[in-house]
């Protein structure tokens, strides 16, 4: 057999960081992912607080940023992302960035990095920010909440260090001793409200501070699937624990970073370094939502962010290309990287994730066409292994989200 | 079996059936699609035969013997997950009859095969 086309990192052998010899096409896939699996004891690899039960739980752990992390347990990517979807799925996000920003200009220092509007952000709300550079790029996405004293920041495992520099000069504090969890799906409240009563009621996007069980937790009500569910940030200490009492809830299994990565394709959501990066814009990656009023053109803190002069522009003019769904026709899944072609054969686009949508049943990815192909529906090909490869454009989400928002006040 | 984790399995007709071993599918995790060859199809020894697609990765499956194709498993078009439950039974590929049986006896037997994947 053979190495298989890039991905992001989750299959043993896809670690040519790990392999001697890197990954040369033709080398021998199963056998080196065999040998990466003993050379992976001797790499600098960081584990997370959850590590002794992650592989007490049987999974299987591959690099990923940096971090010894578990891809699946033994129930299987599909089985896992489908209880996400019926029950509730808990998973360790602990590799990623947690960090605090301090001082009463907190808000608007940072609204020099990013397009939000973070000023009037209440207290105990979160909101989906991005990091852009000087030509309209993301640097990085991130969650931003007021705790009042603080903002509370978490970033992408890979970036950490380069987001930690944009906020040097910043009072910051790395938040290195915290683990994070994420519990998703349509149970998950019910669970949670077994050990912490009024955390059920919380709103989409608001955070508290509870005592889930005997652990002290700062709790949001967001995720990274689409479903209803908490993150919940807790001391390393307490994290195997909290972990295995929340793995101890009816309806609560472990699930790995495998099916964290379907889950959120399905739900459209962006992955960094795939989805969006330093030469994506946030229209063109369909996030203009992302960006409030007060930050557009006659908005009371109009611009001061990095690229806001193209972001603006596009905001009120378009972008030349469009974030968009694909739904390849058959089972085969079309993977990140490949070319899109309209019916002349013109190249109008590119994959930047593609895999199996597990409650679809179906082969779904996300790239990037040019704007005149972007409508639901638009018929494209892909060219796979030589053959080319009808598929649609659709719209996102893949699954509908079924986050929630509370009742209006 | 070979070093590149197929194995064949010479029947009493006089063909060979070929599909990937146990450790193989637990590698590529929960397989979604299979491609096979087309029935009738001349293979050289390591010739791409089939294409594996899991949730995560696609890999190639190699011919371990050149031939011709005689059989494959349509049934994998409906249930690619066969392979993770029974890969050495119904979760099989194709069937080719073998050109020139001395490349059987480069392979490896099962013990061997296993003996290199504790090393």
């Amino acid at each position: 057999m053979r190495p298989p086309k890039g991905q992001h990192g989750f299959v043993p052998w896809k670690l040519s960081g790990l392999r001697t010899g890197g990954a040369a096409r033709g080398a021998n896939a199963l056998r080196d992912a065999h040998d990466a699996r003993t050379v992976l004891t001797t790499e600098a690899l960081q584990r997370t607080p959850l590590h002794t039960l992650h592989v007490e739980l049987g999974a299987r752990l591959v690099p990923f940023a940096g971090y010894e992390m578990p891809v699946q347990y033994p129930s299987g990517i599909l089985a896992e992302h489908r209880h996400t979807r019926a029950a509730a799925g808990l998973f360790d996000v602990s590799h990623m960035g947690q960090a605090r920003l301090h001082g009463t200009n907190a808000a608007s220092a940072l609204e020099t990095l990013v397009p939000m509007d973070l000023r009037g952000l209440a207290f105990g709300r979160q909101r989906y920010a991005f990091f852009t550079n000087d030509a309209g790029g993301i640097l990085d996405d991130l969650m931003v909440t007021n705790r009042g004293d603080f903002l509370y920041l978490v970033v992408n495992a890979a970036r950490k260090a380069a987001d930690f520099e944009l906020l040097k000069n910043l009072d910051f504090e790395i938040l290195a001793d915290r683990a994070l969890l994420a519990l998703q799906g349509p149970t998950a409240a019910e669970a949670i409200a077994r050990l912490s009563p009024r955390l059920a009621s919380m709103p989409f996007m608001s955070s508290d501070s509870a005592k889930v069980g005997d652990f002290v937790c700062q709790v949001s009500r967001s995720g990274y699937t689409g479903e209803d569910g908490f993150e919940i940030s807790v001391a390393a200490a307490d994290a195997e624990p909290l972990a295995r009492l929340l793995l101890a809830q009816p309806g609560v299994a472990p699930v790995g970073l495998g099916a964290r990565d379907s889950l959120r394709l399905e739900a459209g959501l962006c992955l960094y370094g795939h989805d969006i990066d330093e030469t994506t814009t946030p229209v063109e990656a369909g996030l203009e939502w992302a960006i409030q009023k007060v930050r557009r053109r006659g908005g009371a803190h109009e611009g001061k962010f990095p690229g806001a002069a193209l972001i603006l522009d596009q905001l009120e003019r378009g972008a030349s290309r469009r974030r968009v769904g694909i739904r390849p026709e058959g089972r085969a899944p079309i993977r990140e990287g490949e070319t899109l072609h309209d019916s002349t054969g013109r190249a109008v686009g590119r994959l930047t994730s593609g895999g199996f949508g597990a409650t679809l049943d179906a082969p779904l990815a996300m790239g990037y066409v040019e704007t005149e192909f972007a409508a639901p529906g638009t018929p494209l090909s892909a060219t796979v292994r030589g053959k080319p490869r009808a598929c649609r454009v659709s719209a996102l989400p893949f699954v509908p989200h079924r986050y929630h928002r509370g009742k209006p006040k | 079996m070979t070093e590149e984790h197929e194995w064949i399995r010479m029947e009493a007709d006089g063909t060979a059936t070929v599909g990937i071993t146990s450790f193989a599918q637990e590698q590529l995790g929960d397989i979604v699609y299979v491609e096979l060859p087309e029935v009738g199809k001349k293979l050289e020894q390591g010739d791409d035969a089939a294409v594996i697609e899991s949730v995560k990765a696609a890999a190639e499956c190699k011919a371990p013997v050149s031939g011709t194709v005689t059989a494959v498993n349509t049934a994998l078009a409906d249930e690619p997950g066969t392979v993770n439950r029974e890969p050495t039974g119904a979760g099989w590929f194709f069937k080719i009859k073998v050109a020139d049986p001395k490349q059987l006896d480069a392979l490896l037997d099962e013990a061997t095969y296993l003996g290199k994947l504790d090393k």
